[in-house]
């Protein structure tokens, strides 16, 4: 993998068997890894290892003239945003450079300029006309002063087109139970939790030190978002919520172990300011595709929740941990593509003793603005082997996904800090 | 419920008799043998069936919990070190601490209702298991620390 020597090689003579020379000489520019970086894609497409950047690599942005920002959860050598040049090949020689001294997981780049988030703060950073950030060591603080208690602490971050930033606080806690977690503790009423957390702010995206009492509380009713974008077709913010964990554990006598790892669902929601998702009294059976009442708060797997609250607009199986979302908008791909979601999920814990589940990228196709149709596995086997998913024990984990200039589509992985190209290569 | 435990209970025997088998292998025969004799069977068999009813869904099955989320039970000081300190995270539950220089961002729930009895048999399940080697804890040392905390 980091033999620099021979991988060229290898490619090139796996290539003079299959391609004419026009494609030969293609190859020594741009071309998919010949084991397509060790994933399953659709036919047609491939993919190529970017970099080993080694470190907890969360979401990732892409500038118009190809220069990767990773953000990573912890600081690696001290610099907590990688900023990556691929050369002709696709491939980033260096690792090393970067700036941030702070972990982290939401990164965006728009109208010139870079986006970051720590766990409490969302900073920016200029960027030139060759894509680079030109104050490294200054960026302006644009939010300061959120809520982190270490539970659901990233801050995903996404722009609008009308100057808005938006920003993800997570709920800290499960289903807001007197005692986290606890089994058979009751969920509090007015749950406190949402009153700086378990929702979208929103904030201006070029003012300084803005904070909960200049902001704007867009939705409400959200556990856990980690994968956001906003969808251009729409004009319209659309995020991936964690659903709940842990039923059986909580409530033992209503849910046996393969409830909890099946029912509550991973959901997609479609929102408008002033939305109310429901967290933490409902949850989404999957199954029955309906709003259900929490065991904390009197359900029992079979009790409806109050029917006013947001209906998602797709679900997902439970617990695969949704932590990347990108609307294609490229037109290196397949027109099907165009304007549909991709999501990335990061794989499951809570289903156990159940195997685990997800370690894959999803397509879920779009029309006018709304999911249609199923949803299918896009990218799949990060995990490396299917025991490996059973167990929990992936090899990478995806997390973000970002759009390159040419289409191209990245994923990076929060696991072993690997940056993945996937391109479509039929002609 | 109670068919399942004995079921888990005799898969748990002879997932434990493997790892005890395996560490016969050396010369030093005589402590292997001794370290491994004075914990009954039945006891670590009632400590798995604990450990996968109320611990396995966030430390999982191999022991070694979700990347920075729920920490490992292999080789840590908090299972391998003081019991009193161990028997106090069943009890009292655990949050925002480090566990061997990494942080988890997950809540370890306190176990209180558990009985001294079980809680005896899941530590000293844990300390022998996951690669583990250490001694056992008794019921009367839960019920002291219990007393005490
Ligand atoms: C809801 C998830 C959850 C459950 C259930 C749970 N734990 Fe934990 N446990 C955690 C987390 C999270 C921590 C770390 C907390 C911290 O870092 O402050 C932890 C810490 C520990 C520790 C100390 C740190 C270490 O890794 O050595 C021990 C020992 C432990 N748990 C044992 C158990 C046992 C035994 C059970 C079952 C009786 C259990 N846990 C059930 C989540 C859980």
């Amino acid at each position: 993998m980091n033999n620099n020597l021979t991988r060229p090689l290898l490619l090139a003579t796996a290539l003079a068997g299959s391609f004419s020379l026009y494609s030969l000489t293609q190859k020594a520019t741009l071309a998919p890894d010949p084991n397509n970086a060790g994933l399953k894609l659709p036919a047609g497409f491939g993919a190529l290892v970017v970099a080993e950047t080694g470190g907890h690599a969360r979401h990732l942005a892409v500038t118009p003239q190809g220069t990767i920002y990773v953000k990573l959860n912890s600081p690696k050598n001290g610099k907590g945003i990688l900023a990556l040049h691929p050369g002709a090949n696709g491939k980033a020689a260096a690792v090393t450079t970067g700036f941030g001294s702070y972990g982290g997981t939401g990164i965006y780049a728009k109208d010139n300029y870079l986006y970051a988030s720590s766990d409490e703060e969302v900073f920016r950073y200029k960027l030139d006309a060759k894509g680079e950030v030109t104050n490294p060591a200054q960026p302006e603080k644009i939010v300061t002063g959120l809520i982190n208690r270490r539970q659901h602490e990233s801050k995903s971050i996404v722009l609008d087109n009308a100057g808005n930033l938006y920003v993800n606080i997570g709920a800290y806690s499960n289903s807001c139970q007197v005692k986290d977690r606890e089994r058979g503790s009751l969920g509090r009423q007015n749950c406190p939790v949402l009153d700086s957390a378990g929702g979208i702010w929103q904030f201006r995206a070029d003012k300084a030190n803005q904070n909960y009492g200049t902001g704007t509380r867009y939705a409400t009713g959200l556990r856990n978002v980690v994968g956001l974008d906003w969808n251009q077709q729409n004009n319209q913010l659309f995020v991936m919520q964690h659903g709940r964990d842990q039923l059986h554990d909580n409530f033992p006598a209503l849910y046996d172990d393969k409830q909890s790892a099946e029912l509550p669902a991973e959901c997609m929601y479609a929102l408008n300011k002033g939305a109310n998702a429901g967290w933490p009294y409902l949850y989404y059976d999957g199954q029955k595709k309906q709003k259900m009442l929490p065991p904390e708060y009197g359900g029992d797997g079979k009790k409806l929740a109050d029917p006013k609250y947001l209906d998602p607009v797709a679900a997902y199986p439970a617990h695969t941990a949704p932590d990347g979302l990108l609307f294609y908008t490229g037109t290196m791909f397949p027109e099907r593509y165009r304007n549909g979601a991709f999501i990335a999920f990061h794989g499951s814990w809570n289903r156990a003793p159940e195997p685990q589940k997800g370690y894959y990228v999803v397509f879920q196709p779009f029309k006018n603005g709304k999911p249609s149709g199923e949803w299918e596995v896009f990218a799949d086997n990060f995990a490396g082997t299917a025991a490996k998913a059973a167990a929990g024990r992936a090899d990478h984990k995806p997390c973000g996904l970002a759009q390159g200039p040419d289409g191209s589509l990245y994923v990076s992985d929060d696991k072993a800090g690997t940056i993945y190209r996937i391109m479509y290569t039929k002609k | 419920m109670f068919v399942k435990n004995f079921l888990a209970g005799l898969a748990l025997c002879a997932a434990i008799a493997a790892p005890v088998a395996a560490q016969k292998k050396p010369a030093a025969k005589a402590p292997a043998k001794k370290a491994a004799s004075t914990i009954p069977a039945p006891l670590l068999a009632q400590g798995s069936s604990v450990y996968k009813q109320y611990c396995l869904t966030c430390h999982l099955a191999d022991g070694l919990g979700v990347d920075g989320m729920n920490p490992p039970l292999a080789k840590t000081d908090y299972v391998l070190g003081d019991k009193t300190r161990l028997t106090k995270v069943l009890l009292n539950g655990l949050q925002g601490v480090d566990i061997n220089g990494e942080q988890y961002r997950g809540v370890m729930p306190a176990q209180a209702t558990l009985t001294d009895a079980q809680i005896a048999a899941v530590l000293t399940y844990v300390r022998n298991s996951f690669g583990n080697k250490a001694s056992a804890v008794s019921a009367a040392e839960v019920k002291a620390v219990r007393a005490g905390k």
